[in-house]
């Protein structure tokens, strides 16, 4: 399953990624193999998201959401 | 200034660099450009406790030594580049003790590329409130650096900072984070061999960056393409493998040093905000409450400054034109010179403001929900979250908003920001459309309580809105990505704003305006001003003598003559000339040369047109009498109909035509200055009055 699946208040661990590039920016942020992601919020028109990952918030869209499989 | 030691200051973004750099330097800070880029460069001085100088680089924040965006690009180059007058001697790193672990990724980086470097430990005092538990002695000694809490807002610990640059090494005595050579050991150890690369991880970086490296030759950087291609070198391949090496190590680091609180602070002060300003209803209607408020404030506290602008520039040319001795010299400093100089001035007010403002919702991380709410409705036209705030800032004057599309970092939804925020309704359109409003339609209500005019003002406005929407839309199709699109970002915790930050951003965005767009718009005015004070031939002589001649002056008073002199003279300058020329184009859309002289004058700033239309028609006084203006205007007979001049069909073809035209030299220079390639500010030029013919055209024959 991918993160976007993921209601707000579930957690996921990331396991890999799809998206090579989309990847190397997401592992920058901290968003790595191993995390644990949170889904702390979704924005009123349901895109983007906001996760809590390696202790602070990060938005990403729905379509890079669905680019991190979770375990 | 000479400085002793040059100290680049490097960090995240929302770790409280920028007040660090002022609690570092105090007043004592210029603003520049890095060579060859409009990225804002901020210098500024420091007096260590051994009696040296410390001159201090503020780099922009990011996340990593591998750019997102513009910005970002500089910070290698300027970490990277030897023996310049930029390459910094010291680095400090700024942590968010907060956030240890996304900090510590881009101080590896910096380390690896050994220059000495110190960390300042930010935010302490919040860490220790999160129940961080962080052993910075043990830290350091691991890390082999100097590490330094700090409290940039509380200004703590900025003594013993001080003291620790003047203390620091010549030589990098950190400890190696990660091995560097595995990660593409052949490109690494050509590089190096080479280019004389001194250390593996910049050679590495030059095989990830070279594209962009301003240092490199072109054919240094086709020789490490060639490398690349030789070594099968993937440059996204090669970053993941070097950020998950980083992040390993940061882990084994923290391990025994940092102690985090198993519980989750869910419930944190920054979420129970979020859970109302991102609300599904409040959080717009909170939003737009903000841009009202906004708005509402950039209109009015603005007015009285700016009126008190206008009349000191009044005094001057009155005290000038005193002084001096009369003649085209005085005329051209006065009318000229003074006049394009107040011009620039007056927009100080409004600049100031909306900066202050877009500071405070920055600083607050108000400005990183804003984005997140809109992006979803901005991205189907062609814009971005990030887009929302200069094209509401549009609403008051394009030229900052232009200044504050860089923290767009996709360079497509910038340029598109860029390109459409001057069709945005500002604030230099306001008094050409009550004029043309108050001459044309009726001030009556309709349906009882919508006043007419209050209707069609609206209308323009609304207007404005929906042509940047479907211009940003239309130009998604044919602008070229450069890079994908992506929405990566952090929300940072909400703070309160530091109001020393605001104050120098207002400060600093109002002097970029000034010697910026100020040198543009002093010419664009003197040669206006030389266009309508100047004739061809010896047209001008002859209206002077003809005037002399006794039956005009034994039956005009002095006035009213010096009012026809220059009437007939505006009419015989060349921008008169120039009127008669652009007649013929401009007389399908409903517009006389006099109209035409108010168009090219209006060139180099909207409001010009009432000024000239009071000339034309030459009225008493200045152009603050709207009143007679409008009179003036309303009794002005068409020669060919013996009709009014101003008919509705007219005064809203003059509308179209500058809600759509580009006539604003201030934001034909920001534009080139934000692109640096005159191309976008000329197609922006030519689309828009293409637009504005074409809406002018259309009005006028549905009106006429």
């Amino acid at each position: 399953m991918t993160l976007e699946e993921l209601g707000v208040g579930e957690t996921g661990i990331v396991k890999e990624f799809t998206d090579l590039e989309m990847s190397v920016k997401l592992m920058e942020m901290g968003c790595l193999p191993g995390e644990a992601v949170r889904v702390s919020r979704i924005a009123p028109l349901g895109d983007p998201i906001a996760i809590h990952v390696s202790g602070y918030q990060l938005s990403l869209r729905r379509f890079e959401a669905s680019t991190i499989i979770l375990q | 200034m000479k400085a002793d030691i040059r100290v680049a200051l490097v960090g995240n973004p929302n770790t409280g660099k920028s007040t660090l750099f002022n609690a570092l330097t105090g007043l004592n800070q210029k603003i520049g450009n890095f060579p060859g880029v409009t990225v804002d460069k901020k210098i500024g001085y420091s007096q260590l406790p051994d009696g040296r100088r410390a001159e201090i680089i503020d780099l922009p924040g990011t996340y990593s030594l591998y750019p997102k965006s513009r910005d970002e690009s500089i910070v290698f180059s300027v970490l990277a580049e030897k023996n310049t007058d930029l390459t910094p001697d010291l680095v400090i790193v700024i942590i968010d003790a907060t956030n240890l672990k996304r900090n510590l990724l881009l101080y590896t980086q910096v380390a690896d590329l050994k220059i000495p470097v110190i960390i300042a430990l930010n935010m302490m005092d919040m860490a220790k409130k999160a129940g961080i538990g962080i052993e910075i002695n043990k830290l350091a000694e691991k890390l082999g650096v100097p590490i330094i809490p700090v409290s940039a807002r509380k200004i703590e610990g900025i003594d013993e900072l001080k003291t620790a640059i003047s203390y620091a090494n010549k030589f990098a005595l950190q400890q190696d984070s990660i091995d560097v050579n595995s990660i593409a050991p052949g490109i690494i150890e050509s590089i190096s061999k080479e280019f004389g690369a001194d250390n593996p991880y910049f050679a590495l970086q030059l095989a990830h960056q070279h594209e962009t490296l301003k240092f490199l030759t072109p054919a240094q950087s086709e020789r490490i393409e060639e490398l690349e291609k030789e070594h099968g070198f993937h440059t996204q391949k090669a970053q993941a493998s070097e950020t998950i090496a980083r992040y390993n190590y940061i882990n084994d680091l923290l391990y025994d040093t940092v102690k985090t609180p198993v519980t989750a602070h869910d419930e944190s002060i920054s979420n129970k905000i979020d859970k109302v300003l991102t609300h599904r209803v409040f959080g717009f209607v909170i939003f737009i409450g903000v841009l009202l408020f906004m708005f509402q404030s950039i209109f009015a506290w603005s007015a009285y400054p700016m009126s008190l602008i206008e009349d000191l520039f009044v005094w001057i040319q009155g005290g000038l034109r005193h002084v001096l001795p009369t003649g085209p010299l005085a005329d051209l400093l006065i009318d000229g010179v003074v006049a394009g100089l107040s011009g620039v001035m007056v927009f100080i007010p409004q600049i100031a403001i909306l900066f202050a403002f877009i500071s405070i919702l920055e600083d607050t991380g108000y400005m990183s929900r804003v984005t997140f709410m809109m992006d979803k409705i901005m991205r189907k036209v062609g814009l971005n979250g990030k887009s929302v705030v200069p094209l509401i800032g549009g609403f008051a004057c394009a030229v900052p908003s232009i200044m504050s599309t860089r923290t767009i970092e996709n360079w497509k939804d910038r340029m598109i920001t860029i390109m459409v925020t001057p069709l945005v309704a500002c604030s230099a359109r306001l008094p050409v459309y009550t004029l043309l409003i108050a001459l044309v339609v009726p001030n009556k209500n309709v349906w009882w309580i919508f006043n007419l005019q209050g209707l069609a003002l609206t209308g323009m406005y609304v207007l404005s809105l929906v042509s940047a929407v479907i211009v940003a839309y239309v130009m998604k199709f044919v602008l070229k990505a450069r890079e994908r699109g992506y929405f990566i970002m952090e929300l940072p915790v909400y703070r309160m704003p530091r109001w020393s930050n605001v104050l120098f951003s207002m400060y600093e965005r109002a002097k970029t305006f000034v010697l910026e767009a100020g040198k543009v718009i002093i010419a664009v005015s003197v040669i206006l001003w030389v266009l309508s004070s100047y004739g061809p031939g010896d047209r001008f002589k002859n209206i002077e003598q003809k005037y002399q001649q006794p039956q005009y002056t034994k039956t005009m008073t002095s006035d009213s003559l010096k009012r026809v002199i220059s009437t007939e003279k505006l009419e015989n300058s060349y921008a008169g000339v120039l009127g008669h020329v652009i007649e013929p184009v401009i007389k399908p859309i409903g517009f006389d040369w006099k109209i035409g002289i108010a168009l090219i004058t209006s060139f180099a700033a909207r409001e010009v047109f009432v000024g000239t239309m009071a000339t034309i028609y030459s009225v008493d006084g200045d152009a603050d009498r709207i009143d007679s203006v409008q009179d003036k205007m309303r009794n002005a007979k068409n020669p060919n109909t013996g009709g009014p001049v101003f008919t509705l069909a007219v005064a809203f073809s003059l509308m179209m035509f500058y809600a759509f035209a580009m006539q604003c030299a201030s934001t034909v220079a920001v534009v080139y200055r934000e692109t640096k390639d005159w191309r976008w500010p000329a197609t922006q030029f030519l689309y828009m009055t293409v637009l504005a013919y074409g809406a002018a055209f259309l009005v006028y024959h549905l009106l006429k």
